[in-house]
């Protein structure tokens, strides 16, 4: 029997979600105004919500002052380079966790998870010297490498995911019809798997995208990208919350364009497995 | 073409044996159907001949070459699963083409053999269609389609039927012994279902956790069961064991008489007892007596309509040359 929801419970739980949205949805909200405001509006106590004299002048500046173009096509490469080179390492790595399984799949998962927890300064020195040896310092292939690796145990994993949901039989029955190993995955299990690969690919590139600690420490000018960008301008003599704003709302505008159009994808993505 | 010849072949999952040593030669063209019940290993020995688990010791030749360890793409075996396993996102054509498309055949070639299996299998209106929107007969015959196209040196089914409902079952059954008539290509086919390995099989081997119990003809098996699991298996309804005092008059541990070869009389027989539940069937009546004294329940098999109720008092004769005998170790008696 269906559970009886009554009109007022309805009411109520909508109020309470929406109210949740808003206090999430605020800072980035209220980063946004700001952007619009003068350097004044933007300290004036007590603060202005909405009733201001909207002005464009902090993105003209911003926009002078630095290429933000050249940040966002580095943002472009780095995020989608580490993400596209991270599944390409993950499929067959997912697919031999979740068809040819050993006693120790579950712990190398776990492992490789664990990774995860060490906080990224522990190896930022071991990194940096890497990277001045190698002379991947302020590069972008560098970056990719180390977001690649950074993000590759959530992709393993997320991929390990998705590839146990495909029957086996299905598998074997490409291996009985004379596929190798490399046409079972290109041509079975990656098309099957597309939905899973897709909300993959999007949350890694949005994980990579929003990634501040390696790119601002391994980068300087060439190839900074767009977190460096916002990091310019907060500096500690002398905050210009507007600017600052300004090219907040510059850096995040196109990841949240494109979150907001794969909604569906990304949610899916991330409950996947989760109910059956 | 099609000879499968296994040799002290065996397969232990960690510390469990699941196939202890077994010897097994399969012939050219035949239709061999492995049978048992649930867990006897009959669809791991088929996987082991598809080559898609390894064996753990022994040796498997296919047409002579040893195939032991040549994987399962270049045994030219062809596998129809129990869950079909089709390609969900490929159409219908592209389905029963894949096997063609790894061959690096021409196109030509491909859409010639395809449309041939499509007549055969009556699959052309639905080449353009993907699985999900067939019924599950249907997917069944693009699995067949699928295997037949390659031509290979064998066909393995694993329960391909148990899936489908009733009526569908019998129609399936027909077209793949039909299949088999036509192409003369070896078949291995595993079930559980003695029916279905009666009604198709040149040679049945009867597998009881990893053992062989029999290998020959159903008829074969039927009438000279070689022990009591044997006995039981084949034949519907499963074969009367008695035991005792009754048995001892035949000097056996065991005697076993099928529900058909007992006959029923109204009034004194070999044996007496009360009709518990009758089932009439029409062409067929099913008793099941109790209360005889020698077992708690004896079924028995009337031919036609025989109208004895629940409750009526009547006589039993089995027919003494349909008398098998088993020994204290279960083992038939000459």
């Amino acid at each position: 029997m269906a559970r009886a929801v009554t009109t007022n419970r309805k009411v109520i739980n909508t109020a309470f979600a929406w109210g949740i949205g808003l206090l999430i949805f605020f800072p980035i909200l209220w980063t946004i105004l700001t952007s619009f405001k003068t350097e004044a509006t933007a300290i004036a106590d007590p603060p202005v919500f909405l009733f201001f004299d909207w002005t464009l002048e902090n993105y003209q500046v911003v926009q002078e002052r630095s290429n933000y173009a050249r940040f966002l096509w580095n943002s472009v490469i780095i995020a989608g380079g580490s993400t596209v080179l991270g599944i390409i390492i993950a499929i067959p790595a997912a697919w031999s966790m979740a068809f040819v399984p050993s006693r120790r799949t579950k712990d190398i998962l776990l492992w490789m998870l664990s990774t995860k927890m060490l906080p990224a300064v522990g190896v930022l020195y071991p990194i940096y010297l890497i990277f001045i040896e190698l002379g991947l310092l302020d590069t972008r292939i560098g970056l990719v490498i180390v977001l690649m690796l950074i993000n590759l145990p959530i992709i393993v994993w997320m991929l390990y995911t998705y590839f146990r949901e495909i029957p086996g039989e299905i598998l074997e029955a490409s291996r009985m019809d004379g596929a190798s190993l490399r046409d079972e995955i290109l041509y079975v299990l990656t098309p099957m798997a597309v939905p899973g690969i897709a909300s993959t690919l999007l949350l890694n590139f949005i994980l990579a995208w929003n990634e501040a600690f390696w790119t601002l420490n391994l980068t300087a000018a060439k190839a900074a990208p767009l977190t460096a960008f916002i990091a310019s301008y907060s500096s500690p003599e002398g905050l210009f919350y507007a600017k600052l704003s300004a090219a907040s709302t510059m850096a995040i505008a196109p990841i949240l364009i494109l979150g907001w159009f794969s909604q569906k994808q990304l949610v899916r993505g991330l409950t996947f497995g989760a109910v059956k | 073409m099609g000879q499968i010849k296994l040799e002290k072949v065996t397969k232990s999952f960690g510390d469990v044996e699941v196939i202890p040593p077994l010897d097994l030669t399969i012939g050219e063209g035949e239709f061999t159907v492995f049978v048992g019940p649930s867990g006897c290993g009959k669809s791991t020995l088929l996987r082991l001949i598809a080559g898609l688990e390894d064996i753990s010791s022994g040796q498997i030749t296919i047409d002579g070459q040893d195939a032991t360890n040549v994987p399962p793409a270049k045994r030219r075996l062809a596998m129809v699963f129990q869950s079909y396993a089709l390609y969900p996102h490929m159409s219908v054509r592209k389905n029963i083409a894949f096997p063609l498309r790894m061959a690096k055949l021409d196109q030509a070639e491909q859409d010639k053999r395809v449309e041939q299996a499509a007549s055969v299998l009556n699959l052309t209106d639905y080449l353009d269609r993907r699985p999900g929107q067939l019924s599950g007969g249907q997917r069944q015959r693009v699995a067949i389609g699928r295997a037949i196209v390659r031509e290979p040196a064998a066909f393995l089914f694993d329960e391909p039927l148990s899936n489908l409902d009733a009526a569908l079952r019998v129609g399936m059954r027909l077209e793949i012994s039909e299949l088999h008539k036509r192409l003369a290509t070896t078949m291995i086919y595993v079930t559980h279902d003695q029916v279905e390995a009666m009604t198709m099989a040149d040679k049945i081997v009867v597998l009881r956790a990893g053992h062989i119990e029999q290998v020959g003809s159903p008829l074969e098996l039927y009438r000279t069961p070689r022990n009591l699991f044997v006995a039981g298996f084949i034949g519907s309804p499963k074969m009367n064991h008695i035991d005792g005092a009754e048995a001892a008059k035949h000097s056996a541990k065991t005697i076993g008489v099928r529900p058909e070869h007992i006959d029923v009389v109204d009034g004194e027989g070999v044996w007496q007892g009360t009709v518990g539940v009758a089932e009439h069937l029409g062409s067929d009546t099913f008793f099941h007596i109790h209360g005889t004294g020698i077992a708690e329940t004896l079924t028995v098999r009337a031919t036609g309509e025989v109208d004895f109720r629940h409750g009526d008092r009547i006589g039993l004769v089995p027919r003494a040359d349909q008398i098998h005998r088993f020994d204290d170790q279960g083992l038939r008696m000459p």
